[in-house]
């Protein structure tokens, strides 16, 4: 049987400030009245061109995590730091800039617009920056082109399989051209094979484009295949591994 | 986002339920359409009114009384002939008075009937109101005073008493009472939806004992000039009160009468309005019952929007533009039916009808701010949302 490609950093690539820093992050949520701790004063450091496994059972607090990471929300207490700046200091729109700009995120289930043509889909994360119709257009089919869907264009998503939907996905996270990826069980809802591409192709992304790529999964063979690999358990980092180098 | 993208994007997320779109339009098609509709009927109802006091002559005194004010009883006059003469007197020229005493009474000639407005008045009639005979003439001084039972007819009884035939020195009845026909007034046509044409004019005297009364309803004063109006509106207002300090009487210009008659329009059409404006708040409650769902629905674009980068104002701007969308939309359709409606109505029925601009500029700015007041909680609603929590919305 092939061996799995690794998931590789281009080396040394680190101008500037890491991507993403949180120190002593928790956050906590209300759930009808009670307390719910979901993370507990977590510090994790996304340097440039990163390959990061983030994993644990369910309720351990990944999701939690993804999203402090990718702007999509505010830790409670501690420091969160994207390109150096601090979360606390940002308005919500500069929050939403943030996003726009330094994440590419990858849902589960796709996120796609239903109705929406592939390249319009791709395309979305531009309309807010922005841009007009026909850079954007120029600018999505570049990104479906380097997911290998040049051919897909006018597809709508209920017109495509699963693996092409998330590779549309992935598509979208890329055209903004951030300094990281983001994933959320990428694989979770494709068949083996679709799920292997869509490794090999966050794979080849990271290698080509020096893109921080952090995956969400609970699944260790998935998990195994970036650099490294942290795990959380109730709210609390409670293991990374980081192969020697 | 610009603008434009926004309007396309929201035009699209209707398009893509076309159904539902088009029945919450469909209230808001509704209520301006009939906005549209009553407000012409209000304005057709005034520009008549208004060509119809007009077209009583110009520079024109009315004398009658009471107190001419909306809601107020009419009073029985107490205005006789002595009145008539003091104010020729007064104003130095008795050939400019007019007075008149009228009531509405059956024609016979043979067996042809006709129903006419029996109008008793003085000999100075053409001269007051510009009326004109097209055969034989109107009846003299001499007539008035000696009481002379001779009537000129208006168009319409002299057609249709006098079928093909010239109806001058013919006789006709009124309610007993033989008169002899001396003349025909010339055609002027219907106002304040009353047939003018269908008029019997007889002496006031004559009249005056037809009816069994003393009084006259009222008195006309025409002034020789636009700007002598107010200073014969004093010396008449001067005369009655002297004569009559019993009663109070106003002296009105024709102004006046336009001014009183647009108010109560005026509030008729208000109230028109207000009524259609109850549909057009209910089609708003539509519009914002369907973009609450909507809103809802979309929870997981709404939170993919943001966490590609769409700002709080962006989301609020989309959806806020979809109300809009749905609303002016619906005006527009609904200006369209309510103008076709209003065009229908002034041709196929008696109730007129005038379009005006200003109701289609309002009826179209209040559908604009129905979709921006109905929307906005929806929108809010939308752009507030947490973008992890709308994301995980299953």
């Amino acid at each position: 049987m092939r061996q799995p490609p690794v998931v590789e950093g281009s080396g040394g690539r680190k101008a500037g400030p890491p991507v993403v820093e949180a120190l002593g992050v928790t956050k906590v949520y209300r759930l009808d009245g009670v307390e719910v701790r979901a993370l507990d004063g977590v510090d994790l450091v996304v340097e440039r061109s990163d390959s990061m496994a983030i994993m644990g059972p369910s309720g351990s607090g990944k999701s939690t995590l993804l999203g402090l990471l990718g702007g999509l929300d505010r830790p409670t207490s501690g420091t969160l730091r994207f390109d150096g700046s601090d979360v606390t200091g940002l308005s919500e729109d500069e929050l939403a800039a943030v996003r726009n700009r330094v994440v590419g995120f990858v849902f589960q289930n796709f996120q796609l617009l239903p109705r929406t043509p592939a390249v319009a889909n791709v395309g979305l994360p531009l309309v807010y920056r922005g841009l007009g119709r026909n850079e954007r257009r120029r600018l999505a089919t570049d990104a479906l082109t380097s997911v290998g869907l040049g051919h897909r264009l006018q597809h709508r998503p209920s017109q495509l399989s699963g693996g092409e939907q998330q590779r549309v996905a992935i598509a979208r996270a890329l055209v903004s051209d951030p300094a990281m990826l983001l994933a959320d069980e990428p694989t979770g809802n494709l068949d083996s094979r679709s799920g292997e591409e869509v490794l090999e192709l966050l794979a080849r992304l990271h290698g080509e484009r020096g893109l921080a790529v952090v995956v969400v999964t609970h699944d260790p063979g998935v998990a195994a295949r970036f650099r490294r690999q942290v795990t959380l358990r109730d709210g609390r980092l409670v293991d990374e591994k980081e192969p020697a180098r | 986002m610009n603008t434009f993208e926004a309007i396309r994007v929201a035009w699209e997320a209707l398009r893509a339920n076309k159904l539902r779109s088009g029945l919450t339009m469909l209230g808001v098609v509704i209520g301006v359409a009939s906005v549209v509709l009553l407000v012409s009927i209000g304005s057709g109802a005034r520009d008549e009114v208004t060509s119809g006091v007009e077209s009583l002559g110009s520079n024109i005194l009315f004398v009658a009384p009471g107190n001419l004010s909306f809601g107020s009883a009419p009073a029985v006059s107490r205005l006789g002939l002595e009145d008539v003469r003091r104010i020729g007197d007064a104003i130095g020229d008795p050939r400019r008075v007019a007075a008149t005493v009228a009531s509405g009474e059956v024609a016979r000639v043979g067996t042809r009937r006709a129903t006419v407005n029996v109008q008793g008045t003085t000999d100075t009639v053409p001269l007051v109101f510009d009326r004109t005979v097209s055969r034989g003439a109107f009846f003299t001084a001499a007539d008035v005073e000696t009481r002379r039972r001779v009537a000129v007819l208006g168009a319409d009884p002299a057609d249709s008493l006098f079928p093909g035939r010239d109806p001058v020195g013919k006789s006709l009845t009124v309610g007993g009472v033989r008169f002899r026909v001396v003349g025909v007034m010339s055609r002027v046509g219907t106002a304040f939806g009353v047939a003018r044409d269908a008029e019997l004019f007889v002496p006031v005297t004559a009249a005056q004992r037809l009816f069994g009364v003393s009084r006259v309803d009222g008195i006309a004063v025409k002034a020789p000039t636009t700007d002598q109006i107010d200073e014969e509106q004093a010396i008449i207002r001067e005369v009655v009160t002297r004569a009559h300090p019993e009663q109070e009487y106003q002296v009105l210009t024709q102004e006046d009468i336009l001014g009183v008659v647009g108010r109560i329009l005026g509030i008729l059409t208000l109230v028109l309005a207000s009524i259609a404006g109850i549909s057009l708040v209910v089609g708003g409650v539509g519009v914002m019952n369907i973009m609450l769902v909507s809103v809802s629905e979309r929870t997981r674009e709404i939170g993919l929007r943001k966490a590609v980068g769409a700002r709080t104002r962006d989301v609020l701007r989309q959806f806020l533009l979809e109300a809009v969308a749905l609303t002016v939309s619906g005006g527009v359709v609904g200006i369209l039916l309510g103008i076709g409606a209003a065009l229908l109505v002034g041709r196929f029925s008696p109730i007129p009808a005038a379009i005006t601009g200003w109701s289609v500029a309002l009826a179209f700015g209040v559908s604009v701010a129905v979709g921006v007041f109905f929307g906005v909680w929806p929108a809010r609603t939308a752009a507030r949302m947490q973008p992890i929590m709308a994301l995980r919305y299953e």
